[in-house]
């Protein structure tokens, strides 16, 4: 099929001599990949952005294989989307996913002149390259004799080996300035773990360990504070995220059943057993498990 | 065209986006969109060139990503912001 394909993306909309198999693969992709891009351009989250771009890359990767340079397409996919793109991503997570767009113009004019720059070299590269006379490619063929990763071999050892070796001294230098541009140094000695543990008994508010939350016959979450022994909720007990996020439960209903409960235990020593008492436990019994939460367990 | 199209995209990204990050991933599109280019005219020239150099210029990417992400991260260090207009350290 190759031999006879003409060429591909570039000609898309103006030939219709491409071959079926890759105008098919090509019209395919090529307007999912514009799509992905317009979504870098217009999302509002910037990982939505980012996940758009590897999109557009794992794209990339497959018109490179279409277009007989497949050791390209595979390095596409692992380099952009593997590390660059995941790079990006973690970079995103590091800076803060919410860190949003202000869509506040500081230069004046400067969106209306952008969008107008834009679609000014859109129109004038598309227009350029509809107009240049493209001949039937020649293909790689006769290139990729041997296979297309011994010919890029010999081109990038041979050819191009003084530009590799650089490319090398390129890339060191970039790891060591990208370390030296996120260090960090440390102003003052960082404190040990003894150091922490004396300050937290000096000025901390509470000593002890913090209290476990609330065990109840009914209910035993995370979610719910203990009872202190006089009845009323301990809000130590509940973590301060679940505290935050508003997820807690009530202890309300439980302060409420202990309550009744210790009446009804109390009771029969007070007064005289009866059976008053007996009725108790019984209405007790009917209004079922909504209030019968039993005591905390505060620490 | 498609790379064309593409590259103007990222262009109207670098353009219109104030996310740093967002703005870097625009000139990652114009880079891979000229990438595009290389390949398909090596491909019809008929040698494989085009690959050569799309290879370096992914090389010289991953490079420029490393420091240029460096960058972004040690101006939202100091500077708790990652728009492009908010560095304004060298303008006075």
């Amino acid at each position: 099929m190759t031999a006879t394909v003409t060429a591909a993306p570039l000609m898309a909309a103006a030939s219709t001599d491409m071959a079926g198999g890759e105008a098919v693969m090509f019209c395919t992709v090529a307007p999912i990949m514009v799509l992905a891009a317009l979504g870098l351009l217009f999302a509002r989250k910037a990982v939505h952005a980012a996940l758009g771009m590897a999109l557009v890359m794992v794209l990339l990767g497959i018109v490179y294989l279409a277009q007989d340079a497949p050791f390209l397409g595979a390095v596409q996919v692992f380099v952009y989307t593997g590390a660059v793109m995941m790079l990006f991503l973690f970079v995103l997570m590091l800076i803060g996913v919410e860190s949003g767009d202000s869509l506040v113009e500081t230069i004046r004019g400067q969106r209306v002149l952008g969008i107008g720059f834009s679609l000014g070299l859109a129109v004038l590269l598309v227009g350029v390259l509809w107009q240049v006379p493209f001949g039937a490619p020649a293909g790689t063929e006769a290139a990729n004799e041997n296979g297309n990763v011994t010919a890029l071999a010999e081109q990038i050892f041979g050819t191009y080996v003084w530009a590799f070796e650089v490319t090398g001294a390129l890339l060191i230098t970039a790891v060591l300035g990208a370390m030296v541009l996120t260090h960090r140094e440390r102003s003052e000695r960082r404190p040990a773990q003894a150091e922490l543990a004396r300050l937290r008994i000096r000025t901390g508010p509470v000593k002890a360990p913090l209290p476990a939350p609330g065990v109840f016959a009914r209910h035993n979450a995370v979610d719910t504070p203990a009872l202190l022994p006089d009845g009323t909720p301990c809000d130590e007990s509940v973590s301060r995220v679940l505290v935050a996020r508003g997820q807690t439960q009530e202890a309300e209903v439980y302060v409420r059943g202990t309550a009744r409960i210790c009446s009804e235990l109390s009771s029969p020593l007070d007064g005289p057993p009866g059976p008053g008492d007996r009725g108790g436990t019984g209405e007790d019994g009917e209004d079922g498990g909504a209030a019968t939460g039993k005591e905390g367990e505060p620490q | 065209m498609l790379s064309a199209v593409l590259f103007s995209i990222g262009a109207a990204t670098v353009l219109l986006r104030r996310n740093a990050i967002i703005v870097f991933m625009g000139v990652e599109l114009m880079l891979n969109s000229a990438n595009l280019a290389f390949v398909t005219f090596g491909r019809m020239a008929g040698d494989i060139d085009g690959q050569v150099i799309a290879l370096f210029v992914m090389l010289v990417a991953a490079a420029e990503v490393v420091v240029g992400l460096a960058v972004i991260t040690a101006v939202f260090r100091t500077r708790r912001s990652a728009s492009v207009d908010d560095a304004n350290l060298l303008k006075y």
